[in-house]
């Protein structure tokens, strides 16, 4: 049985849940169900869709709701936001260092071959330190639970992460639909983010910006599955949505192209990968990005979060070795648990993860969003036969993990509550100090028995409360 | 403001009007033939001509019926004017502006599209067809509703309302320009029933049937339905009005920065000349040719604009 957040297995409440637990009691089912098709056409009308790459006739579709909350006690909360905190402040040295003096490589903790063979490593940004040393300013980290108490790290998302309009819509929508539960439970406040967001960023603007910043966000367009979001974040902090376009270095700086002329910009929030981001610096096809943006951003006149090569702290070949990272730069042993991760590089890793694969989740080091991963135990025998294939031809294209019995917490369905495996991406700041938002994306897995939670493959989202106490 | 989001914002109040004015044409086409027993297909193609489509038309289809020019004309994606790709191409524009709109204005645009493309979604029977055009017309109303209910009266405002006028001047000026032998002096039908129709159907596509009527006591010569739809200032669909509307925008504009482009000067000149000119003197140099003279001032409104306010990467 794995561990549901909100019954224990005497199917009474947990302490955090008891006062949405009685106010459920109390509602009549089908009211319910009828405030969660609400919830549905509040989403589609407002528009916050997202594209499923690869699928024509559903180009846009809804990330489903369920109106169940997740809540997270205040005393679990405090955990889990110091442990993030090292793990960040741990990313953020680990890319000065590899960037600059590369000590750590030096000490022996992580192979060199892994970091300057990495495709995600960018050599473009040896010896460069951008503005406030800060190299990733947004961080999500993905956190999973196994029981009280129990919390792993499963991702560092350290380069573009998304998902905080969700975060943002979904505690909007259930602060319309039931605003009396907000009054029975006292939440803690995740409606600031654009605010804080927008202070982080002009916190790091260019030493040489005197005066107001002018901050920017840089999206690939409209046809990007996470436009929405781009476009939601510039609304909510009050700055421009830009294009590559829309965009030109002209006397040293980046401006964007206005009906009254060109104005300079400061700081580029920019949801454009790395590859994309300049195209006489990185990819020469690309259309998104800016040409010469990377000259202005060494000479210091351009803050660019997250920073060109950040990439290269949330590789998944380079995960294994973060337990060894965090110790190394803040001296202490991490506060949260990675998952135990097998490198397939390695030869007698190798054929463990080969005899064992009916157990283990098998993952692409550079894939994302659930693409091209392998859940053992879900998986039929010829799936698993394919896969293994795959991994022999490739080895150090994979790592490992042992299948997590994730948590559950309940959704709706015509029947009542259900439980279901949920993850947990909580956003993070990073300026002159680390900012952790109360709350988070909770991502959900809707078909029963499911451990994938991802969107793209029909996972949908909860609000996510973390009471104040 | 970005020039591209003045752009995006022009282009998505020109493609509503013209779903709102290929859905009136088509609604005059299928009045008329009610109330005719033959010519339909010279009917029909001058509703094409109207939108400015015959060519695409043609292209793939062989002859011209009615189920076919009215399916071309709603729901062809081959067709960059249908009302479906119209429809769709402004809600695309109002996506890539969304931080420039209300939340009251993005919602409309966002449920127009959503309706129209649901609906439009197989071929329409004869028998539907009163309640899609009227589903088209009660949506796209509703954005320029809350358009005019909640929208800051600033640039954004001045450039989508450029992009409605601009776009609205166009099709009255290509609606009469495709039926102006109608209008012809010489035609020795005046009076006849056949006229009657086609000069109705004029009407009827912008939609000033009965405002017509009070105005010229229903009496229909060329040279006053000419003048309702060239002249007319207090006709909100005439060139006289749409460009009374541009100046104003533009003038607003102008204040605003402080600066004066080629295409204050420009609309000025047409507005100018829209006011002095009687409608006799333009039936008697030949409507065609002020008609042809008139779009094409009209485009070049339209691409100073984009010019002066930088719409486009340079």
């Amino acid at each position: 049985m794995p561990f549901d957040e909100m019954l224990t297995t005497d199917n009474l409440p947990r302490a955090p849940y008891q006062g949405y637990f009685n106010w459920h009691s109390e509602q009549n089912p089908s009211d319910l169900i009828k405030k969660s098709r609400d919830a549905e056409n509040i989403f589609r009308k407002t528009g916050i869709t997202f594209a499923v790459y690869g699928k024509e006739d559903s180009a846009e579709r809804l990330i489903p709701f369920d109106i169940v909350p997740r809540i997270i006690s205040g005393s679990e909360w405090r955990k889990l936001a110091q442990g993030i905190e090292q793990r960040v402040m741990a990313l953020n040295a680990f890319l000065d260092d590899i960037y600059h003096k590369q000590e750590i490589i030096r000490a022996g903790r992580i192979p060199r071959a892994l970091i300057e063979k990495n495709d995600a490593f960018l050599p473009e940004m040896i010896g460069m330190r951008p503005p406030g040393g800060v190299y990733t300013h947004i961080i999500g980290t993905d956190i999973v639970r196994t029981g009280e108490g129990q919390f792993y790290v499963l991702e560092d998302n350290a380069r573009t992460p998304s998902g905080v309009s969700y975060m943002l819509e979904n505690r909007e929508t259930m602060m319309q639909m039931f605003p009396e539960l907000f009054h029975l439970n006292r939440v803690r406040p995740v409606e600031n983010y654009p605010k804080l967001l927008r202070q982080s960023l002009a916190a790091v603007a260019p030493p040489g910006c005197t005066g107001k910043p002018r901050i920017a966000v840089l999206t690939p367009g409209i046809f990007n599955s996470a436009f929405y979001e781009h476009a939601y974040l510039a609304d909510q902090m009050g700055v421009e949505l830009v294009e590559g376009s829309d965009l030109r270095v002209i006397n040293g700086k980046v401006a964007m192209r206005t009906t009254r002329g060109y104005e300079a910009i400061d700081v580029l929030y920019r949801r454009v990968d790395d590859d994309y981001l300049d195209p006489l610096s990185f990819r020469p096809d690309s259309t998104l990005g800016v040409p010469g943006i990377m000259d202005v951003y060494r000479a210091g006149n351009i803050t660019i979060a997250n920073a060109p090569g950040t990439g290269i702290a949330d590789d998944k070949a380079i995960y294994s070795y973060m337990p060894d990272i965090v110790e190394f730069y803040t001296g202490r042993k991490p506060l949260l648990e990675n998952v135990p991760t097998y490198r397939c590089s390695e030869p007698d890793t190798l054929k463990y993860v080969l005899e064992n694969l009916a157990e283990l989740v098998v993952k692409e080091v550079h894939g994302s969003g659930g693409y091209g991963m392998l859940v053992g135990p879900a998986a039929s025998k010829r799936e698993r036969t394919e896969f293994a294939e795959k991994l022999k031809a490739r080895p150090g294209n994979y790592i490992a993990q042992p299948t997590l019995a994730l948590s559950t917490v309940p959704i709706l369905v015509k029947k009542g509550l259900a439980p279901r495996h949920v993850d947990l991406r909580p956003f993070v700041l990073v300026s002159n100090k680390v900012q952790i938002i109360p709350g988070g994306l909770t991502r959900v897995a809707l078909k029963e028995g499911s451990l994938v939670v991802n969107s793209s493959q029909g996972g949908g989202t909860k609000d996510t409360w973390v009471l104040e106490d | 403001m970005l020039g591209r989001t003045a752009n995006g914002l022009f282009w998505m109040s020109r493609y509503i009007e013209r779903a709102e004015n290929t859905a009136r044409l088509i609604d005059a086409g299928l009045r008329m033939s009610l109330t005719r027993m033959d010519g339909q297909e010279e009917d029909w193609e001058s509703v094409l001509r109207s939108s400015g489509v015959f060519n695409g038309y043609r292209a793939t289809n062989e002859e011209v019926t009615s189920a076919d020019a009215v399916n071309y004309l709603l729901r062809d994606k081959s067709n960059p004017s249908s009302v479906l790709s119209t429809i769709e191409a402004a809600r695309n524009n109002g996506r890539m502006v969304r931080t420039a709109l209300t939340r009251d204005a993005w919602e409309a645009t966002n449920e127009c599209y959503l309706d129209i493309k649901s609906q439009l979604s197989r071929r329409i029977a004869r028998a539907d067809m009163p309640e899609i055009i009227n589903t088209i017309k009660q949506r796209t109303g509703l954005i320029r509703g809350t358009y005019h209910g909640t929208m800051l009266r600033n640039e954004l405002y001045n450039f989508s309302s450029l992009g409605t006028f601009i776009e609205r001047a166009d099709n009255t000026a290509r609606i009469l320009d495709v039926k102006y032998y109608v209008l012809l002096p010489a035609a020795s039908y005046v009076g006849s029933s056949l006229d009657n129709v086609q000069w109705e159907s004029i009407l009827r596509s912008v939609s000033a049937h009965r405002s017509y009527g009070w105005v010229y006591d229903g009496e229909y010569t060329p040279s006053n339905i000419a003048d309702f739809l060239i002249l007319n200032g207090r006709m909100p669909r005439s060139l006289a009005y749409c460009y009374d509307k541009i100046n104003t925008n533009l003038s607003y504009i102008e204040r605003e920065y402080r600066k004066r482009d080629s295409c204050h000067e420009t609309a000025a000149a047409t507005l100018g000349m829209l006011r002095e000119r009687e409608i006799q003197s333009v039936m008697d140099s030949g409507l065609h040719e002020f008609l042809q003279g008139f779009i094409s001032q009209n485009s070049r409104v339209a691409a100073e604009i984009a010019e002066a306010y930088r719409f486009y990467q340079d």
